[in-house]
């Protein structure tokens, strides 16, 4: 492959998923640390419908109508939960369950119309986004990442992107002492006077805005694994909070750059003709990190067996 | 009397009816479900003096403490510290909670749990300078900690673990230390490290006020108690306090004979 058809093809995916990752593997951390990982997985099963009647009543795939779809319909959600909890006395956990069910349920049923009304958004570009179609058609070379007229080409989604993800840097560095002790000792921290209720919001919040941006261009998949996997194979390099969020990162990038690769060029390897999905590709490659970390990570004790004491 | 009713004095007494205690509980109720884990609860802890909070299981003594602190929320009930509302007084008072309340195998290193006691002073993006991680090695010192800075806090026993909670609110120099069940699941050692520490904050006159299990102890460990379950007992001198009846009132049949003997 030369430099030209690299930076076409291959440069904008890359970086996309790798913000993508970077994105979800972030917040990711501390939800892993709150034991709650699974909101990851919850917030992009929920807001799948959101997103969609966002995008029939807009006629577009854009940033500002997808949040606010998607926000209402994680609103919903706490509603339906809560009132099925009380009306049918059932415990929160079976409640949730049926609610995050029930909503992606419905969320593809939407896209279905969605389809037949003619734009384009699927089930399966939720599922696996559409990671290999974000091709930078005026990157003539890398000369083209000086070229104004050539950036001006560069697909939406990046820019889209790379915003959440610096917002998502930045708020993480910005609270990062007050998140750790609210997430160590939370009775302590409100103790402390920390607003421990709003820091824990903000948390699902960010972690929400990193899923819906990257959800339309990675898919569902990416983000639920970039949510738990790289932070939890971090969880297993290391003892201190530094550590393991720059191990998170650095799994989380390993993750995008590497499954991208393979699945661009691992069948082609194997004598195969055709490419697989990136996306499946990244998220198995994260899963493969974490499988490694689990058998070889310096800081395996513990986790499951507790230290006596 | 309530705040409505303080308002309405003319303020040369209502300045004398404040009270000035370290932490002041007036009606304080709390309630998980319908039943109250705590009613109508008033106390005031004495300053420069240390107060075991005791009372048999159940009876609500972290409650209590939990809810005084804005860690839960009470049904109804106001909190003052050293005679202002307590949000103001944060920096005057530390906390240290039960042991089992987290997890640690968080990644974290001693050093950085004592840290923590230092947040009011650095804030969010606040420097942390020599001065600071001096202070924080001088309180491990204090529990005698100080070779355990750099180990990871689930490689600790549950003694060492205990101090290090007590290392991160000298950490703070408050004025006021609530300990929600220091001695619980602690060796011998640390227990006496743990009170010379508490009695050395009481010398300095500083006010420790503890959730404490073992009625055997209280004489020795402690200056006054305040006996409690569901509703306020007792409070004052620990030889007043503790009398039989008193402790009937509080743990009914349920005394063993080994704590009658106190």
């Amino acid at each position: 492959m030369t430099g030209a058809d690299f930076v076409m093809l291959s440069l904008v995916p890359l970086v996309i998923g790798t913000l993508a990752a970077i994105a979800c593997a972030l917040p990711g951390n501390f939800l892993l640390l709150r034991r709650q990982a699974l909101i990851g997985d919850a917030i992009s099963h929920v807001v799948l419908p959101g997103i969609v009647v966002a995008f029939l009543l807009s006629g577009r795939v854009a940033a500002v109508p997808m949040m606010l779809g998607a926000g209402a319909a994680a609103l919903v959600s706490v509603v339906l939960i809560e009132a099925i909890r009380r009306l049918g006395r059932i415990e929160p956990g079976a409640a949730m369950g049926v609610v995050f069910t029930a909503m992606f349920a419905g969320g593809v049923l939407l896209l279905e119309q969605s389809a037949a009304s003619g734009v384009h958004l699927d089930v399966q570009h939720a599922l696996y986004g559409n990671l290999e179609s974000l091709i930078w058609l005026d990157g003539y070379g890398w000369g083209a990442l000086v070229d104004g007229a050539a950036l001006r080409g560069l697909p939406p989604e990046l820019m889209r992107m790379a915003v959440v993800t610096l917002v998502v840097v930045l708020l993480t560095a910005l609270f990062w002492r007050a998140l750790v002790i609210a997430t160590f000792d939370e009775g302590f921290a409100r103790t402390l006077g920390l607003p421990v209720r709003a820091l824990s919001l903000g948390l699902v919040a960010v972690a929400a805005a990193a899923a819906v941006a990257a959800f339309d261009a990675v898919g569902s998949i990416i983000v639920i694994a970039m949510f738990i996997c790289p932070p939890a194979a971090a969880r297993l390099m290391t003892d201190r909070m530094g550590g393991q969020v720059a191990w998170s990162t650095g799994f989380a990038v390993l993750s995008a750059v590497a499954g991208y690769v393979l699945a661009g060029y691992g069948p082609i390897w194997l004598g195969q003709s055709s490419a697989v999905s990136a996306a499946g590709m990244i998220a198995t490659v994260s899963g493969v990190i974490l499988g490694l970390a689990a058998l070889f990570g310096p800081r395996r004790r513990g986790l499951g067996a507790k230290q006596g004491g | 009397m309530t705040q409505e009713a303080m308002t309405m004095l003319p303020e040369p007494v209502r300045d004398r009816l404040v009270d000035e205690s370290p932490l002041a509980i007036r009606g304080l109720t709390v309630s998980y479900g319908e039943k109250p884990a705590v009613f109508s609860v008033d106390v005031s802890f004495r300053a420069g003096k240390m107060t075991a909070i005791v009372g048999p299981n159940g009876a609500g003594k972290s409650t209590l403490l939990k809810a005084a602190l804005g860690i839960l929320r009470p049904l109804s009930g106001q909190v003052t510290a050293f005679g202002h509302p307590l949000d103001e007084m944060r920096a005057r008072i530390a906390y240290v909670p039960q042991r089992a309340s987290v997890d640690w195998e968080f990644p974290a290193r001693v050093i950085d749990v004592v840290m923590m006691g230092l947040y009011r002073e650095l804030g969010l993006l606040g420097r942390i300078r020599p001065r600071h991680r001096a202070r924080a090695m001088d309180s491990l010192a204090r529990v005698g900690m100080e070779g355990f800075a750099t180990r990871q806090i689930g490689q600790l026993s549950g003694g060492q673990q205990q101090r290090v909670f007590l290392a991160r609110a000298l950490a703070q120099g408050a004025d006021l230390y609530l300990l929600d069940e220091p001695f619980a699941g602690v060796d011998a050692a640390t227990e006496r490290a743990i009170i010379a520490v508490l009695k050395g904050l009481r010398d300095e006159g500083r006010t420790v006020v503890a959730v404490h299990h073992d009625l055997a102890t209280v004489p020795a460990y402690f200056d006054r108690a305040f006996l409690l379950n569901v509703t306020a007992i007792a409070e004052g001198p620990v030889a007043e306090v503790m009398t039989e009846a008193n402790l009937r009132a509080a743990y009914g049949g349920r005394l063993g004979p080994a704590q009658q003997a106190v």
